[in-house]
């Protein structure tokens, strides 16, 4: 499919912002300048860029633990994200939400779960209103290759297969659930198979290639505007950090092999990027690092943004509970 | 005034909530038949995309009506007590947390409407009463109504609320009949029970009883037939659980000096444990016996009657606990 040059340049910007912003959070977290879990989505951007590229602002996602890159990847603000994860009042979710919680309501991030799978029903019930209202906008459930086990998963496509809901169940299959490897858990030898359970498109798509990911999210996206339903798409990638900051100071013994991780990272999804705009006249080497460079200052702009905002006072601790609210008990 | 059985009052409130708001909609198990009666007629009136009948997929469908609600639809969920332990991750880990975990971004107009089959040998598997483990989750609001009109009007209440509310429906009271208003001859033409005013069923001197759900009924007959013997009693319904009109509860034991509460729920960590220890703390000095707690026994729901019959609080029981508080 023919994609313009803003969408290409576009996805290289959020690869690059999510890129920074995590190693950025792997800095400061190490300097012991917040505590708390963070999960980096560092080899995995292609997926959640390319993928959000085909939405627009009016449509919703939702994802997991693994939270930073989805919402930069739909447009989201770093510096209230990582004034989030500083927990500061500025923060996304005014520091009651921390990592693995953002959600920017503004364009349709409807929150990241750290319960896996359970945010898939929830992505769901949005395309359930369009279907009931008659409205155009898609919602996108973001899930890894552990919660595709997830009962929550599966009774989320049937449903959503039966009433022909405008969803998009987007696998970012990194291989590993925390230590455990896919391919002993998942009886398929692709989580994209289990498509045809539920009488969906199952595709298979190479996560490391975002315009791989954009097209098959295109082709999603428009199959489900036009009201014929869901599809699953599986995005086949890799995280090249462990599971979460500081894991692997705790963990026992090797669960992936150095030569995986070195193969894995020969793969690193900035790269094909930049080649392919290069390589195709679309951008300069100078061009991409450039935007590169713009990405670093930004995240720059927004660490200070995060260290200059004030914490929560307490009694903020009771604010937030209800839209209507009562008493204490 | 109208005589009302509870179920069509749970009916009238969601035809009349439907009629008044378009995004109002419901979705749960084969409720187009209406096979338990409170979703008669809905479908007729208001078409397939308003009247939603589920796979049985709890965890999935909970979750569809808690999506849809953050997106500006206002859900009703029909459900058992007992299978919402199979969505209990949609109920508390999304519906209870995500607005104040997302900082006041995310607003749940989602009511869960749960019946409570005990009583007619359904055994332990379908005769949960179990709004006191919800009591403990912050987020959720929790109805339990005692009559037809409270049924309706804090069904109407919930259904317009703005927070993640839980409506218990008891089905003990489900052919109860009971007076509920005319639209006409209310202000607003429209019945609305305000969440958190308990109501006073009955007042007293000697003795506070207050009832939860289907032990109302059992108080008020336990109350009559103590006053023949010449024992007022007061009897407090909260209505709603969460939030607690405690200020109604302390000022009629303030009164009265006595506490007994009533509460069909098991009895560890019950409602009526709450009640207690809320006037333990704050009401102490009032009371002139120890409270006492007449709430079901900590076993499971046996299947038949001659075994089940002895689980839940009644009429004897809750006389003979009143009548341990006036031996102090």
């Amino acid at each position: 499919m023919e994609i313009d040059r803003d969408t290409l340049l576009l996805i290289l910007r959020r690869m690059w912002m999510i890129r920074n912003f995590e190693l950025k959070v792997m800095e400061v977290h190490s300097a012991g300048e917040f505590s708390g879990a963070a999960h980096p989505y560092i080899g995995e951007e292609a997926v959640a860029v390319g993928a959000c590229a085909a939405l627009e602002d009016t449509d919703y996602i939702t994802g997991n633990h693994r939270s930073h890159g989805h919402p930069i990847a739909k447009g989201g603000r770093v510096d209230k994200a990582m004034a989030e994860l500083y927990g500061r009042v500025d923060g996304y979710c005014k520091g009651k939400g921390g990592s693995m919680h953002l959600a920017d309501y503004s364009i349709g991030i409807l929150g990241e779960s750290g319960i896996l799978g359970s945010s898939v029903p929830v992505a769901v019930g949005a395309a359930l209103a369009a279907y009931i209202r008659g409205d155009k906008f898609v919602s996108m459930a973001f899930f890894g290759d552990g919660a595709s086990n997830q009962g929550a998963l599966h009774e989320s496509m049937n449903l959503a297969s039966v009433w022909k809901l405008p969803v998009i169940f987007l696998c970012e299959n990194n291989q590993y659930a925390v230590t455990t490897s896919y391919a002993d858990t998942v009886a398929v030898d692709h989580v994209s198979d289990r498509a045809s359970a539920y009488n969906m498109p199952g595709i298979l798509v190479d996560g490391q290639d975002a315009i791989a990911m954009y097209e098959a999210t295109s082709a999603a996206v428009a199959r489900a505007r036009a009201g014929e339903g869901p599809t699953l798409i599986e995005g086949l990638t890799y995280r090249f950090e462990e599971h979460s900051l500081g894991l692997g100071r705790v963990a026992r013994g090797e669960y992936r092999s150095k030569e995986e991780i070195a193969m894995w990272r020969q793969r690193d999804p900035l790269d094909i990027h930049e080649a392919k705009l290069i390589s195709q006249g679309i951008a300069t080497r100078e061009e991409c690092d450039a935007i590169n460079a713009e990405t670093v200052a930004e995240v720059e702009r927004a660490t200070d943004f995060a260290r200059n905002s004030p914490f929560p006072e307490e009694a903020d601790l009771f604010e937030d509970m209800w839209a209507n609210p009562i008493p204490l008990p | 005034m109208a005589q009302t059985v509870f179920l069509e009052a749970i009916n009238q409130a969601i035809q009349e909530e439907m009629r008044r708001d378009e995004s109002v909609f419901i979705l749960g198990e084969d409720i187009r038949r209406a096979i338990y009666g409170a979703t008669a007629d809905l479908l007729s009136e208001f078409g397939e995309k308003r009247v939603l009948d589920t796979p049985l997929s709890e965890n999935g469908f909970f979750g569809a009506a808690i999506g849809s609600s953050l997106v500006g639809m206002r859900p009703i969920v029909e459900t058992l007590t007992s299978f919402m332990w199979v969505a209990m991750d949609q109920l508390i880990s999304q519906a209870a947390k995500m607005r104040y975990m997302f900082g006041g971004q995310a607003t749940l107009p989602v009511v869960f409407r749960a019946s409570m089959f005990y009583g007619a040998g359904s055994a332990a598997h379908h005769s949960d009463r179990s709004y006191p483990m919800f009591m403990n989750m912050p987020g959720l609001k929790i109805v339990v109504p005692s009559n037809p009109a409270d049924m309706k009007g804090l069904l109407k209440t919930a259904i317009r609320d703005d927070d993640p509310t839980i409506v218990f429906e008891d089905g003990t009271l489900f052919g109860m009949r009971g007076e509920v208003p005319d639209n006409a001859d209310l202000p607003g033409e429209e019945l609305l029970v305000p969440f958190g005013v308990a109501k006073v069923v009955r007042e007293g001197t000697d003795c506070t009883i207050v009832a939860i759900g289907g032990s109302v009924n059992h108080a008020i007959s336990a109350a009559n037939q103590l006053a023949a013997e010449g024992v007022s009693v007061e009897i407090i319904d909260p209505r709603t659980l969460v939030p607690l009109d405690k200020k109604s509860i302390l000022e009629s034991v303030e009164k009265t000096g006595r506490l007994v509460i009533a509460d069909p729920a098991h009895k560890v960590c019950s409602a009526a444990s709450e009640i207690a220890s809320i006037v333990a703390e704050e009401g102490f000095w009032s009371l002139q016996a120890p409270i006492q707690k007449v709430a079901s026994e900590q076993v499971h729901i046996p299947y038949t009657p001659s075994l089940e019959k002895h689980v839940y609080p009644d009429a004897p029981k809750i006389m003979a606990a009143v009548k341990r508080t006036l031996e102090s």
